[in-house]
């Protein structure tokens, strides 16, 4: 809790990081407005439309935001602290490895949350609100768990992923790089593979295994879409997508287990 | 020079009192034994841990830390196993490293306020805490500057702060004069001695420094290739059974090595200084006439002899093998 709180009060003192965190909200308030037109406008109705669908476009959306404030919270969540040396000090404290990983964890974690979950969960909270009725949320009862769980699933296999590469360096800048070359780098190799065994076209249900499981981020906008019981967007089934979540965070897992000591033994 | 063997500490032969205990630990890094079968008894006060670099000192106070397992053995500080409570050790310890460490991004004030905090403070308390020590350490008025602006020295005196904040019963401090001026050494080991004699703060004190180690122990483990050298108190290590001479001669040939032989023959120890006289331990109830009876044997002149008091440094000398 120390550790989270402490990151926490470092990020919301710096007013860059204030403002991208507004910006972050600028598609919920499209949303609002969008939902307020629907349940008060009739005729907005037809084409403003608020379904299950539009409340996973949202998270969909909010992608590009949980990119930016992944690079710019966690890339130096503990490179900073290595390029410091500050292990050792963290650790010569009543505090366990765990403990810090999780402290760490819970500062990328909650800026995360706020920009997907909470957002989400609003939305919703607005619906009922303009609505007056609880029809829609009656008629979407899954609603509720899908943003969650979705929502959690995405953070953590974000946050464990960006942490464990933050533990290999001491340059959070070099952190950043690594994290975007390689989500560019999966997606890549995805668009290359697909090219060349003549998937580029198939569809989800084709009967043709696709390989989108490649790609992390895919994989993360395969479980969505199972999640919130949408038609899957990718050819891959969203079981073997869930299968590469673990394993990311499994791998993710051991690489912070590795990293995280009090000394840094060289054979 | 003094007996290296020779130990008084009761708490080193495993008696009661000893703040930390090292029963048998192996510790290794890859084939390479950083400590080698060590048994060691730390008591209370001031103990120097000393010896040259890569002894094993820094290892040891990193195992009692439990950054790292030994391979074999067992360790005890406060009377709390290290494999089997290290969290409630690390409550009750201070650490102040010995490479330059601190939490980026933070004030003085802050970063120690923080380092309290994580120590299980209150965060109110532990703000309260962090102006005292800054105050105590003499970093009161940099205090809100950010750490990364400090000076070495500056450094050195926050990484104490941040050991002391949580008020431990035990002190590990690793080279704590590391890079300071004159001055500023003088003032670290003068807070150190405060620490120990005025504050009741235990500590261990790791250092390749002698001086430093003579100035603010009482005890000493003297620790060389990942073993234990010599340990006890220093007054009666320094105590030698027999007498310590400055000697300078010259020979006719120009040979010493002859005449070297000779006093080891009659069990007499040499030491080379800077200067140009040897430290010479004569020992028993033999003095200044055997030197003589040695030197007219080997037709050696004898230029300067003075009868000299033992030092920590013959202490170390002897204990790690230097000749």
């Amino acid at each position: 809790m120390v550790i989270a709180k402490a990151g926490l009060r470092t990020f919301l003192s710096k007013k860059a990081f204030l403002g991208l965190l507004l910006i972050s909200w600028a598609p919920f308030f499209v949303r609002a407005v969008q939902v307020y037109a629907a349940a008060n406008f009739p005729q907005a109705r037809q084409l403003l439309d608020v379904k299950a669908e539009t409340f996973r476009q949202f998270l969909d959306q909010q992608n590009i935001w949980v990119f930016f404030i992944t690079v710019y919270v966690g890339a130096g969540l503990i490179a900073n602290d290595r390029r410091a040396n500050a292990l050792q000090l963290y650790l010569s404290k009543p505090l366990t490895r765990a403990e810090y990983v999780l402290g760490k964890l819970a500062i990328l974690g909650t800026f995360l949350l706020l920009v997907t979950w909470v957002p989400a969960i609003v939305l919703l909270i607005l619906q009922v609100m303009f609505a007056g009725n609880l029809t829609f949320v009656k008629a979407n009862l899954y609603l509720f768990p899908a943003i969650t769980l979705f929502s959690f699933v995405q953070v953590l296999t974000v946050s464990a992923a960006m942490l464990a590469l933050s533990s290999l360096s001491t340059s959070s800048r070099f952190v950043g790089i690594l994290y975007t070359a390689l989500i560019f780098f999966t997606t890549a190799l995805w668009g290359v593979l697909a090219f060349a065994l003549g998937l580029q076209h198939a569809e989800a249900g084709a009967g043709r295994p696709g390989v989108s499981w490649i790609s992390p981020s895919a994989d993360l906008a395969q479980v969505g879409d199972a999640i919130f019981r949408v038609p899957l967007r990718y050819d891959s089934p969203w079981l073997l997508s869930l299968v590469m979540i673990i394993l990311l965070v499994a791998v993710s897992g051991l690489v912070l287990e590795r990293r995280v000591r009090g000394v840094e033994i060289v054979a | 020079m003094p007996d290296p063997a020779h130990t008084t500490n009761p708490a080193a032969a495993g008696g009661s009192g000893a703040v930390v205990k090292l029963d048998a630990v192996t510790v290794q890094y890859g084939r390479n034994q950083a400590l080698r079968d060590v048994t060691a008894a730390f008591g209370a006060g001031a103990v120097g841990l000393l010896g040259p670099n890569g002894a094993g000192k820094s290892t040891m106070l990193k195992a009692l830390l439990g950054f790292i397992v030994p391979a074999r053995g067992q360790m005890a500080v406060l009377g709390l196993d290290v494999a089997k409570a290290p969290l409630e050790i690390r409550a009750r310890v201070g650490y102040m490293p010995e490479s330059d460490s601190h939490i980026p991004g933070m004030n003085a004030v802050s970063f120690v306020g923080y380092c309290g905090e994580l120590a299980g403070l209150p965060r109110v308390d532990a703000m309260q805490r962090a102006h005292e020590v800054l105050f105590y350490v003499g970093l009161g008025e940099a205090r809100y500057r950010n750490v990364e602006t400090y000076s070495t020295g500056m450094k050195q005196r926050i990484k104490l702060a941040q050991a002391l904040v949580h008020d431990p019963d035990l002190l590990f401090l690793d080279e704590p004069t590391n890079g300071m001026d004159p001055k500023g050494r003088d003032e670290m080991l003068e807070l150190v001695r405060d620490l120990s004699q005025h504050k009741g703060v235990n500590l261990i004190l790791s250092s390749h420094l002698l001086p430093d180690v003579e100035y603010t122990c009482d005890q000493v483990v003297v620790m060389d290739k990942g073993r234990i050298a010599a340990q006890g108190p220093i007054a009666s290590l320094k105590q030698a059974r027999g007498r310590v001479y400055e000697l300078r001669v010259k020979t006719a040939t120009g040979a010493l090595e002859p005449f070297l032989e000779r006093m080891r023959a009659a069990g007499m120890t040499s030491q080379a200084t800077d200067e140009d006289v040897m430290r010479v331990f004569v020992p028993g109830e033999g003095g200044a006439r055997d030197l003589f009876a040695l030197a007219a044997a080997e037709h050696v002149q004898v230029r300067h002899l003075r009868p000299s008091v033992p030092t920590l440094e013959d202490v170390f000398a002897t204990a790690v093998g230097e000749e």
